[in-house]
């Protein structure tokens, strides 16, 4: 019973961690279909900048997460307005081979940079901290740390889109970008500023992945995998969907762990595709 | 005095298709122009045109005697031209309100807000929360219509507002129309029913393959004139 | 007023070869002819390239064929190059057939998996498609990992080889690799000649029209699944054939779509020629280039982000299209013969009475 519960239980912190990655990329293709292959790379390249403002420019932690927040924004915005705009259409083939050729050259910048090796944020002690539960369960905090702040950007996110001027415009703008245009609406500037917020939910993501765990150049597509299958397991168009869908990927996962390191996260990919067989659109689809 | 609105040899077309051959309209304040002629005749392209959607030459379309052709049509709605497009076009992952919020979104102050758009269309505001294509075709053309007044427009167009309508509602939403102009608004019909867009209208202009094949009034024109400028027979 | 346009219009012919294309085709002849003689004069080297430079081209035709004929655009075609593998070795080294045998079986089998396989992959759409395809070929790669009697993480070697002469395995290697490409461009050329083929090109220009004119889009696109995975499993077994070694990383590795993927950003899309050109470009690139790591890689991969967004119809599309160039007489082309028929003036008839909506 206990070996039961601590599985939900580390599963459910390692899926927060999971549904943190697809948060950004259920957004991007919310608004404007795009599947960008180069999302796990991303995640890898703003970890890697958080080390190099930690590790090498030696800025306070709080200072450097702050300025990773604010050249996420910028280079988001940038990427998607220059680049990405123009790919953005009804064909996935242009998309995907920029994105594809964006993720080649990512990890091999980094490696070039930085060399193969995995790298972690240096953090002073916190990833050590932990919690100590009835049962023998230890839970630490940045995990939970991780869970708070998923489920703070699901409500955020959940509440932008439902609520705000700009969330009606996201929306309307993936509905009809042509239409929207006659709201005054520019869908250019639209994507740039989904890609934008994308970008920062990345950093995040980014932050709390290289506090807890070393990473390398060439980690990216690992994850790129998970966020996508929180995001289909979730149902597409649902931020709480994608909460619930990384859930399940972790606690997947764990479980396969438990078995044998090698099939934890092949169980992941397995339940993914158990998912599409029983219920292709997810467990909370949007309905439109 | 300058008109609002005017077109000097609109040229216009989809790629390699030529649509338009040269339109000359003029529409003046507070003025209701009819837009008449048959399917394909290039109508709906004009008012296109003319909100930005297809590129047009600068100096094509004047408004307020300055050039607006080719802007981007996120930046002429907020000059104060706001189209309601063909088939209507609602969002629908947006309910009913959002899509008229949505109107108002580049902010032009005016009369025209959601209580004075459910004052218009009592029957909406029952709906207010329904997402927006799950209403009735008729209704649907409101919302449409509400969510291009909310951007407090000077200029008006509407193209084929009885697309797909049976005739009882579209007499219902074109009754509308004297309220909605009544503040000084000027406004384009575009119509393939000649008598309703001739009701409607103080002038109208009528289009046959991307050419103003007649202009007039629309009181005193007589019938014939107007069937051979909208079949294109020759005399 | 008596209308002219009743009268069919006269004086025009459709052909389908063209000056260039005859070229081409002679070239290819020619090309084969040689190559097939290559055991006789060429090093092991280049017998080795040869082999390496088929797979290459296999997997890139059968890449086009799925993205390019089919609308599917797959990042996973890997699992069937890898199942092609090791179906094509576990047949040698346990069930004692022969390696050379077992390569067609192999592509067999493969054809077999995908069929549930398509059942999985056909729930998404585009991008996600492509994502879904990648997803399934880690699960074969993790799962095969996992089994220690293939040699788990570490692979193993084709050892049902061993008994036959080091030269007489090589021959048979060429041959069988020079049967394979020439094998494999016969058939989709004709493929693509004829009616399946055009409704393919119809169906990747627009499922939704094809269908009103009775293309069985679903059977049509499960053929062509069906088709691909057994040509790409045919690729990766003949590489590891070449190869005499197997791991899960070599046979299920992402970077074989990345390679097809910059074949046909060379080549272009939908030509049959396209892939060709794209492989041989490749292949020499990265016989020269390889030795720089990362920033070969790096590029590659920037060159990837220009082309895409400069030529999204690849360099030989562009090419193609621009000066007319097709090197396999797939399409069909009008040519004027006589001056073409005079465009009577035209008379509307009367509109009817209802309004139709546009």
């Amino acid at each position: 019973m206990n070996t039961l519960v601590n599985i939900l239980l580390q599963g459910v912190l390692l899926g927060a961690l999971y549904a943190l990655f697809a948060m950004g990329q259920s957004l991007v293709f919310g608004v404007m279909r795009l599947t960008n292959i180069a999302h796990g790379d991303f995640i890898v390249l703003l970890v890697f900048l958080l080390f190099a403002l930690t590790g090498i420019a030696h800025l306070p932690l709080a200072v450097a997460l702050l300025l990773l927040v604010v050249i996420a924004f910028a280079a988001g915005y940038g990427v998607q307005y220059f680049l990405l705009n123009r790919v953005s259409s009804r064909d996935p083939l242009p998309s995907l081979m920029v994105t594809f050729g964006l993720s080649i050259v990512i990890q091999n910048v980094l490696q070039e940079l930085f060399s193969a090796d995995p790298r972690a944020i240096a953090t002073g002690g916190f990833e050590a901290l932990s919690v100590a539960l009835p049962g023998g369960i230890t839970v630490g905090y940045l995990p939970l740390l991780t869970l708070l702040a998923t489920i703070g950007l699901t409500f955020g996110l959940q509440w932008l889109f439902g609520r705000t001027a700009l969330g009606r415009a996201f929306r309307a703008t993936s509905d009809d970008r042509e239409i929207v245009q006659l709201m005054g609406v520019s869908h250019r500037r639209t994507y740039a500023l989904a890609m934008a917020i994308a970008f920062v939910l990345i950093a995040v993501a980014a932050a709390l992945y290289g506090m807890r765990t070393a990473v390398a150049p060439a980690d990216g597509p690992a994850l790129l995998l998970y966020a996508f299958e929180a995001v289909i397991i979730g149902g597409m168009g649902s931020f709480w969907g994608t909460f619930l869908g990384g859930m399940a990927l972790g606690v997947a996962q764990q479980a396969g762990f438990y078995f044998d390191p090698g099939w934890g996260i092949w169980l992941g990919h397995v339940m993914f595709l158990a998912v599409l067989v029983v219920r292709p659109q997810g467990f909370l689809p949007k309905t439109a | 005095m300058t008109p609002l609105l005017q077109t000097k040899q609109l040229t216009g077309g989809y790629g390699d298709f030529q649509a338009l051959f040269g339109i000359d309209v003029t529409v003046g304040a507070g003025e209701v122009v009819a837009l008449i002629g048959a399917n394909g005749a290039g109508k709906s392209t004009f008012l296109k045109s003319v909100a930005g959607l297809l590129r047009a030459a600068p100096s094509q379309i004047l408004y307020k005697g300055a050039p607006i052709g080719g802007l981007p049509a996120e930046r002429i709605v907020g000059q104060g031209i706001a189209l309601v497009p063909e088939g209507r076009r609602l969002f629908p992952s947006l309910s009913v309100e959002e899509n008229l919020r949505l109107g108002a979104y580049c902010g032009r102050p005016g009369r025209w807000d959601l209580d004075a758009v459910f004052g218009l269309f009592p029957v909406l505001r029952e709906r207010r929360h329904h997402p927006a294509t799950a209403l009735s075709g008729g209704q649907q053309q409101m919302v449409a219509i509400g969510r291009a007044l909310m951007s407090n427009p000077e200029l008006l167009m509407c193209d084929e507002l009885s697309l797909g309508l049976a005739p009882v509602i579209v007499r219902e939403i074109y009754a509308a129309l004297p309220a909605i102009v009544a503040g000084g608004m000027s406004a384009i019909i575009v119509e393939q029913d000649v008598r309703l867009a001739r009701q409607v209208s103080s002038r109208f202009y009528c289009v046959q393959e991307g050419r103003v094949s007649l202009a007039g009034e629309s009181a005193s024109a007589s019938d014939e004139a107007i069937a051979q400028a909208y079949f294109g027979v020759a005399a | 007023m008596e209308s002219k346009m009743n009268r069919p219009a006269q004086g025009f012919d459709v052909r389908r070869s063209t000056r260039a294309s005859q070229v081409a085709m002679f070239g290819l002849l020619l090309a084969a002819v040689v190559i097939a003689s290559a055991p006789y004069w060429a090093g092991r080297d280049a017998l080795r390239d040869f082999t390496q430079l088929a797979s290459y081209l296999i997997f890139a035709m059968m890449w086009n064929l799925l993205a390019g004929y089919g609308g599917m655009v797959s990042i996973g075609q890997q699992a069937f190059f890898g199942i092609g593998g090791y179906a094509m070795l576990v047949l040698s080294n346990y069930c004692g057939v022969s390696p050379f045998l077992a390569v067609p079986l192999a592509a067999g089998i493969a054809m077999l998996v995908a069929v549930p396989v398509s059942r999985l992959a056909f729930r998404l759409d585009g991008g996600y498609f492509a994502v879904g395809t990648w997803v399934i070929a880690e699960v074969f790669r993790l799962g095969v990992a996992n089994v220690s009697a293939l040699g788990g993480g570490s692979g193993t070697s084709l050892t049902a080889l061993r008994g036959i002469p080091r030269a007489t395995r090589e021959s048979m290697t060429l041959w069988l690799a020079l049967a394979a490409v020439v094998g494999g461009m016969a058939v989709l050329y004709w493929f693509l000649r004829s009616r399946p083929g055009l409704a393919l090109t119809a169906m990747r220009d627009n499922a939704q029209a094809a269908g009103s004119q009775g293309v069985d889009v679903r059977r049509a696109r499960l053929a062509v699944y069906l088709v691909a995975a057994g040509g790409t499993a045919f690729a990766g077994a003949l590489y590891f054939l070449g190869n005499l070694r197997i791991s899960p990383d070599a046979a299920f590795s992402v970077n074989w779509t990345a390679f097809g993927i910059f074949i046909v950003l060379i080549g272009g899309l939908g030509t049959l020629e396209g892939p060709i050109i794209g492989a041989l470009v490749f292949f020499v690139l990265n016989k020269f280039l390889s030795d720089y790591g990362t920033w070969y890689l790096i590029g590659l991969g920037t060159v990837a982000i220009g082309v895409a967004l400069i030529f999204p119809e690849g360099i030989w599309g562009y090419v193609s299209r621009r000066f007319g160039l097709q090197l396999f007489p797939v399409g069909r082309r009008l040519v004027w013969t006589a001056p073409g028929p005079a465009v009577p003036p035209r008379h509307l008839p009367p509109a009817r009475e209802a309004a139709t909506p546009q």
